[in-house]
C-alpha cells in the first residue's frame, strides 16, 4: 500500500527553481523523512503533496488519489502541521481544537486529543499564552483531529527546546504505531535518525540520497573519525560537500 | 451527503464554530469593542453640540467706527434677532472672513452692506438689518404677518443626523471588523492552514460576516437608544423593519470588507483601500447634509452607493414610518452590493 507517490515533481517561482524533478515514495505505515538545508524546495514539495501547491509539472497520488478527482475525500483523511503558522492568540486551546474538530466527518473527540497531546490542564487558556511547544502540540492536536490515515509535518521541531521536541516525537510515535502514516521534512539530524525509518536527502529541488538511515551511513564505509559513530549529517557532508545547517 | 452520519466529536457545524470564533476574538479585544460603540455615541454628541436647534441664532453684525456709527447702532440694539458686535478699524476684512460676523453695515448715508452672498447666514443677516434700518428711519410696514413657529420633533437636524450616524457606524463596523482580521489571519498563515483543513471556504467567509451581524445590535443599537433618550428622537417606524434594515446594511458592507481584504498582505494596503472606498461615501452619501445637494449629473452615481442606500433606507423608516416595501429599492441595492461582492471575493481570494 502506498501513502504518497511522486514522480518527478517540478515548481519554480519566477526565475528560482524550487522543486526540479523530484521523486520518491512513502509506503504505508512509515515514517518517511524529507532531509535537506534552507531552500533546498522541502516546503514547496510538501506543499504541493497537500494539495495546496500547483506542480508545474510530474504527478501526484496521495493514498492512491488525486487532488484532481478527489479534493474533498483527501482533505478528511489527511492531517497537515504547516511551518510557522500562528493560530487564533484569543482562543482557547478547546476552541480552536474544537473548531478544526468540526470540519471533520469523523475522528477523535475533544478529550482524547487534549489528552494525546498532553494539554488538559491548558484546555481554558488562550492560545497566546501557549509556550512553543504547547502551541506546537496543540498544532500537531488540530492536525490529529479528523483521525488522518496520514500526517504531513513541515519542520515540527524547528525552535523547540530539547524537551519539548522529545515530547512532540513521542506522540508522533504513538502515532506510527496506530498505523499511521507520516511525512516531514526537517533539518535535524537527530530527529530524522529517531522518527524515520526511510529519508530522502533534498538538495537544489533534487533527491540526492534515498534509503533507511543506518543503511546511508553505512554508504560512507569506515567512519573517518574514530572518536564518533558515522550519523546522517556525515552523509550528506559527504555527498554535498557542506555543512547541513549552513545557511 | 447525509448528514446523520457525521460525527463532529462534539464540535458543533462549522459555520457556528467559525461565527464563534470571530465573535469571541472580537469580545476578546476590549479596545474594539469600546471603539465599536463608544464611537457612535461621541459623534452623535459632538453633532447635537455643533449643531444646536435650527435657524433661531442672532444674525451677527458688525459696523466700523464712524459718524452715524451710533446711529445704526442704536437701530439694531431693539432688534433681538441681530446682535451687534464691535469690529476692530482695519480688521473689518478679516471678521468677515473668519465668520466673526455675518455682515458688515458701514455707517454711510445709505448705509453700505458688505457681505458674501454665497454664505446664507449673511443674506439672512442683510434682510434683517435693512428690514430694521428702514423701520428706523420711519418706513412703515405696510401689515405684520401672523407667525406660527414650528418645531416638531423629527424636522430637527439632530433627528435627521442619527440615522447617517447609525449608517457610517454600520458601515465602519462591516468594512474594517471584517476586513482587518481577515488580513491579520493572511498574515499568520492561518488562512492557508484552515484550507489544509476540510474547512469550506465559503463558510469560512460567510462566518466572518455572521461573527459580525451579532455585534450589529450594540453598534447601531447605541446611537439610535441616545437620540430616543438623550435627545428625544422619534422613532416612527417598526423596529423590526430598523433592525431588518441595519442587518441588511451589515451584510452588504460585511461582504465589501471581505472583497477589500481579499488580496492584500499588509495592514497598510487594507487601511489605504479602506479609506479609499469609505471617504467618498462619507462625502457624498449624505451623512452630514443631504446627498441631493450634489448636481443632478451625479445623482445615479451616488445613489447607487450603499452608505446612500442604507441611510436613505433608515431615514424613511425612523423618520417617516415608512414600511419595508416603501424601501424595497434600497433594499435591493444594499443585496446587490453584498451578493456581488460576496461572489467576488470567494472568487479572487488569496489563502495563502
Amino acid at each position: 500500500m502506498i501513502g504518497v507517490r511522486c514522480i518527478n515533481l517540478a515548481k519554480r517561482y519566477d526565475d528560482v527553481v524550487a522543486v526540479d524533478g523530484l521523486s520518491f515514495i512513502v509506503n504505508r505505515g512509515e515514517c518517511f523523512g524529507l532531509l535537506g538545508p534552507n531552500g533546498a524546495g522541502k516546503t514547496t514539495t510538501i506543499e504541493i503533496l497537500e494539495g495546496l501547491l500547483e506542480p508545474d509539472a510530474g504527478e501526484v497520488e496521495v493514498l492512491g488519489l488525486t487532488w484532481k478527482q478527489h479534493h474533498r475525500e483527501l482533505r478528511q483523511r489527511l492531517g497537515v502541521q504547516l511551518q510557522e503558522t500562528q493560530l487564533g492568540d484569543k482562543l482557547t486551546v478547546e476552541e480552536t481544537l474544537r473548531l478544526f474538530r468540526s470540519f471533520y466527518h469523523r475522528g477523535r473527540t475533544l478529550d482524547e486529543l487534549l489528552r494525546i497531546v498532553e494539554l488538559e490542564s491548558k484546555r481554558r487558556s488562550w492560545v497566546g499564552k501557549l509556550s512553543g511547544g504547547q502551541k506546537q502540540r496543540l498544532a500537531v492536536a488540530c492536525a490529529l483531529a479528523g483521525d488522518p490515515d496520514l500526517l504531513f509535518l513541515d519542520e515540527p521541531t524547528t525552535g523547540l527546546d530539547p524537551q519539548s521536541r522529545r515530547q512532540l516525537w513521542a506522540l508522533l510515535s504513538h502515532f506510527r504505531q496506530q498505523g499511521g502514516t507520516i511525512l516531514l521534512t526537517t533539518h535535524y539530524m537527530d530527529e530524522a535518525e529517531t522518527l524515520c525509518d526511510r529519508v530522502a536527502i533534498v538538495d537544489h529541488g533534487k533527491v540526492i540520497a534515498e534509503g533507511p538511515p543506518p543503511e546511508l551511513i553505512a554508504t560512507l564505509g569506515a567512519p573517518k573519525v574514530v572518536t564518533h559513530q558515522g550519523t546522517l549529517e556525515d552523509v550528506f557532508v559527504a555527498l554535498t560537500g557542506r555543512h547541513l545547517r549552513e545557511e | 451527503m447525509a448528514g446523520l452520519s457525521i460525527d463532529r466529536g462534539g464540535a458543533r457545524h462549522p459555520l457556528i464554530e467559525l461565527s464563534l470564533g470571530r465573535l469571541r476574538e472580537f469580545a476578546r479585544e476590549p479596545e474594539a469593542v469600546f471603539w465599536s460603540f463608544i464611537f457612535p455615541i461621541l459623534m452623535s454628541v459632538t453633532m447635537a453640540l455643533a449643531f444646536p436647534g435650527g435657524g433661531n441664532k442672532p444674525a451677527i453684525v458688525g459696523i466700523p467706527q464712524g459718524a452715524g456709527a451710533a446711529a445704526i447702532r442704536e437701530a439694531l440694539a431693539r432688534d433681538p434677532a441681530v446682535t451687534v458686535r464691535d469690529v476692530p478699524a482695519g480688521g473689518e476684512e478679516r471678521a468677515l472672513r473668519e465668520g466673526d460676523v455675518h455682515l458688515l453695515v458701514v455707517p454711510t448715508a445709505p448705509p453700505t452692506y458688505r457681505f458674501d452672498p454665497d454664505r446664507a447666514e449673511s443674506r439672512v443677516a442683510r434682510l434683517l438689518v435693512d428690514a430694521a434700518l428702514k423701520r428706523a428711519a420711519g418706513t412703515a410696514d405696510p401689515w405684520t404677518a401672523r407667525e406660527e413657529p414650528v418645531q416638531l420633533p423629527g424636522s430637527r437636524y439632530v433627528d435627521w443626523l442619527i440615522p447617517g450616524i447609525v449608517g457610517l457606524s454600520v458601515m465602519g463596523n462591516g468594512l474594517w471588523g471584517v476586513g482587518f482580521p481577515i488580513v491579520q489571519a493572511r498574515m499568520r498563515n492561518l488562512l492557508k492552514r484552515l484550507v489544509a483543513s476540510p474547512m469550506r471556504k465559503r463558510e469560512y467567509l460567510l462566518a466572518q460576516i455572521i461573527g459580525r451581524l451579532i455585534v450589529l445590535t450594540p453598534e447601531a443599537g447605541a446611537p439610535l437608544v441616545f437620540g430616543v433618550l438623550v435627545l428625544g428622537m422619534p422613532i416612527r417606524g417598526s423596529i423590526a423593519a430598523i433592525c431588518l434594515v441595519c442587518l441588511v446594511g451589515a451584510f452588504s458592507f460585511g461582504g465589501l470588507g471581505l472583497l477589500l481584504a481579499s488580496r492584500v498582505r499588509t495592514f497598510e494596503a487594507i487601511s489605504g483601500l479602506m479609506n479609499l472606498s469609505t471617504v467618498p461615501m462619507w462625502v457624498l452619501s449624505g451623512v452630514f447634509f443631504s446627498a441631493t445637494n450634489f448636481p443632478q449629473s451625479m445623482q445615479p452615481l451616488i445613489q447607487a452607493l450603499p452608505l446612500t442606500a442604507l441611510i436613505n433606507a433608515l431615514r424613511a423608516v425612523i423618520l417617516e414610518g415608512t414600511t419595508l416595501i416603501g424601501v424595497a429599492r434600497e433594499l435591493a441595492i444594499l443585496a446587490a452590493w453584498g451578493l456581488g461582492s460576496f461572489a467576488t471575493a470567494l472568487a479572487i481570494f488569496r489563502w495563502r
